[in-house]
């Protein structure tokens, strides 16, 4: 045994150094298979159009479904809390969908998440490719939605008078990219850890659920008791970017605070998401 | 000697039966005696095989069912990590072509195509200067812009050859899924490896069909329980092969033109 694996020295010094730590675990040398940039730039494409089109078949029918949803419960919500309740809140439908929409992403990329590289089967077990590509291209695929919404905001804004301000030219791309990078490593996290428990998607389903009323998007923050209110901010990693959210588009303004405190989530996320990616993800192919 | 571009050195796999853990809930509930289950509870599909191929050889395996064939290939195509051992692989490398292709079933024939390329490391202008040649290879008419769900099984295998002999690769994987394609298309494979046979494209076979090693390969080897049981001249293994599972080998009835 010994005597075969110093033949591999040509492989790497390290086999030599540690003979016996070579046989426990296997390694695997791969050379003449690196991938260009164009590569990388052209899987990327390839996969989101393989996305949008199994997803909705048709482009602009597509788009109209990525409205419908959070318009319905934008509607939904303004007439039981609006119609019904009177709540006070001043422009209640704009209000809402400045929450809604951004929430919307955000849920859709969770809970679409643990079925992704379920999904991806037949070419995971085919091919060697960064894997981390699939929920890569799912949640800028979410995100590529969200943003072609923005001008039904816009619209809403026009008919309750209101301008967008200066301040979406830093405060969009500032909170596109927390909370692309949080909802990466979300997904990256369920996804791998779904081929081992396949009933992840209901668990997650739960979980945006009850998260969804406990983060101000159909109510603002001061509707938290005063007492608890820094605690529910704190402890709920999607508050303080929905917060934010809402503030910019409404107010044209950011909370430096909060900003800090989603963008500690989001790298805690990719952290905890990514590590998780790294140890399973050599185990993919024979769990599918 | 030439340069060995495929390199297996005493390399173990097994499979962890997970069919235990039914899902989340019940983890949580037995976190400990699944965690222990996990651990122990392996099957060995490989066992200590050391192997190499050699730049432009066409090497056949072949074996019972369950050997550890299709788990060889895969963890060529690096889709597999192996428990043991080294693997040591130069060169670009074909999506594994195999039963139930690495394709989306939504999409179509053609994207199907740009998508298998882009995944074994092709730009898309790469793609596209090949493709009408493999459309034209696969015959597979207005079938090319339907999605692959509709696709026989021969259609299937039909595409996934086209894409992987017309890529350029230069290390061809295939499993067995050339017995499904219509006698038309076999002539056709047979053709194209044959074409090969002169060129530097290394191949990898794994079949059950005795025709194809001997017609294909230029080397060939037999797994039986797990390990290697035989390398070499393929004619020679196959003949041991047929003796070990009693069935009759006469090289005189092997057919010089099929698969
Ligand atoms: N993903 C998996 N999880 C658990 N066990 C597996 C997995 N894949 C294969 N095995 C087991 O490993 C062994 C080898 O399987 P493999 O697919 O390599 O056989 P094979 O030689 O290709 O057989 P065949 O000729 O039928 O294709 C089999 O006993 C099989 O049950
Ligand atoms: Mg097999």
């Amino acid at each position: 045994m010994n005597a075969g694996l110093s033949e591999t020295s040509q492989g790497g010094e390290r086999l030599g150094v540690s003979s016996r730590l070579a046989t426990d675990v296997g390694k695997v040398k791969h050379f003449g298979n690196q991938r260009s940039l164009d590569n990388y730039k052209d899987l990327v494409i390839v996969l989101l159009q393989k996305e949008l089109k199994v997803r909705y078949k048709n482009k602009l029918l597509g788009y109209l479904w990525s409205l419908a949803n959070p318009l319905a419960s934008a509607l939904v919500f303004y007439i039981a809390f609006q119609v019904f309740l009177r709540v006070s809140e001043p422009n209640y439908a704009l209000f809402l969908i400045a929450g809604l929409f951004p929430w919307q992403w955000l849920s859709n990329s969770v809970n679409s998440a643990p079925n992704l590289f379920v999904g991806s089967g037949s070419i995971i077990k085919k091919v060697n490719f960064p894997r981390n590509i699939v929920p890569l291209c799912a949640v800028l695929n979410h995100m590529i939605h969200f943003i072609i919404t923005i001008p039904v905001i816009l619209l809403f804004m026009v008919i309750y008078r209101q301008s967008p301000s200066l301040s979406w030219i830093y405060g969009f791309p500032i909170l596109l990219t927390i909370q692309f990078v949080m909802a990466y490593g979300i997904a990256l996290g369920l996804s791998s850890i779904n081929l081992f428990f396949r009933d992840l998607e209901r668990l997650t389903g739960v979980i945006m659920n009850f998260l969804f009323y406990f983060t101000p998007i159909i109510y603002d923050v001061d509707r938290f008791p005063e007492r608890y209110r820094d605690l529910l901010i704190v402890i709920n990693p999607a508050t303080p970017l929905m917060y934010n959210w809402r503030k910019l588009i409404l107010h044209g303004q950011l909370e430096p605070l909060y900003v800090l405190l989603s963008i500690l989530y989001a790298i805690l996320f990719f952290a905890i998401g990514f590590s998780i990616y790294k140890k399973l993800s050599c185990k993919f192919a024979e769990l599918l | 000697m030439r340069e060995p571009v495929i390199s297996f050195q005493n390399v173990s796999k097994s499979y962890p039966l997970y069919g235990h853990i039914q899902g989340i809930k019940n983890f949580l509930f037995d976190v400990s005696r699944s965690l222990a289950a996990i651990k122990k509870e392996r099957f060995e599909a490989l066992r200590d095989i050391s192997f190499e191929v050699y730049r432009g050889e066409k090497f056949g395996i072949i074996g019972r069912n369950g050997a550890g064939k299709s788990t060889t290939l895969g963890m060529i195509a690096g889709v597999l990590k192996p428990d043991r051992g080294n693997i040591i692989i130069r060169g670009r490398i074909s999506p594994l072509l195999s039963l139930g292709a690495g394709f989306h079933p939504e999409l179509t024939g053609r994207e199907n195509v740009i998508l298998n390329g882009v995944l074994m490391g092709l730009t898309r202008r790469e793609i596209m200067q090949k493709m009408e040649e493999i459309v034209e290879f696969s015959e597979l008419g207005e079938f090319i812009e339907r999605p692959t769900r509709v696709y026989s099984s021969g259609m299937m295998a039909r595409l996934g050859f086209s894409v992987i002999a017309h890529l350029d690769p230069e290390i061809l994987l295939i499993d067995e899924v050339l017995g499904v394609g219509d006698i038309r298309f076999q002539q056709k494979c047979l053709n194209k490896m044959k074409s090969f046979q002169e060129s530097d494209v290394t191949m990898v076979l794994v079949t059950h069909s005795v025709a194809s090693v001997v017609n294909i390969c230029s080397r060939a080897m037999w797994i039986e329980n797990h390990v290697v049981k035989m390398i070499g001249d393929p004619i020679e293994v196959v003949e041991h092969y047929c003796e070990a599972s009693n069935v009759p080998f006469n090289l005189n009835t092997v057919n010089k033109a099929s698969l």
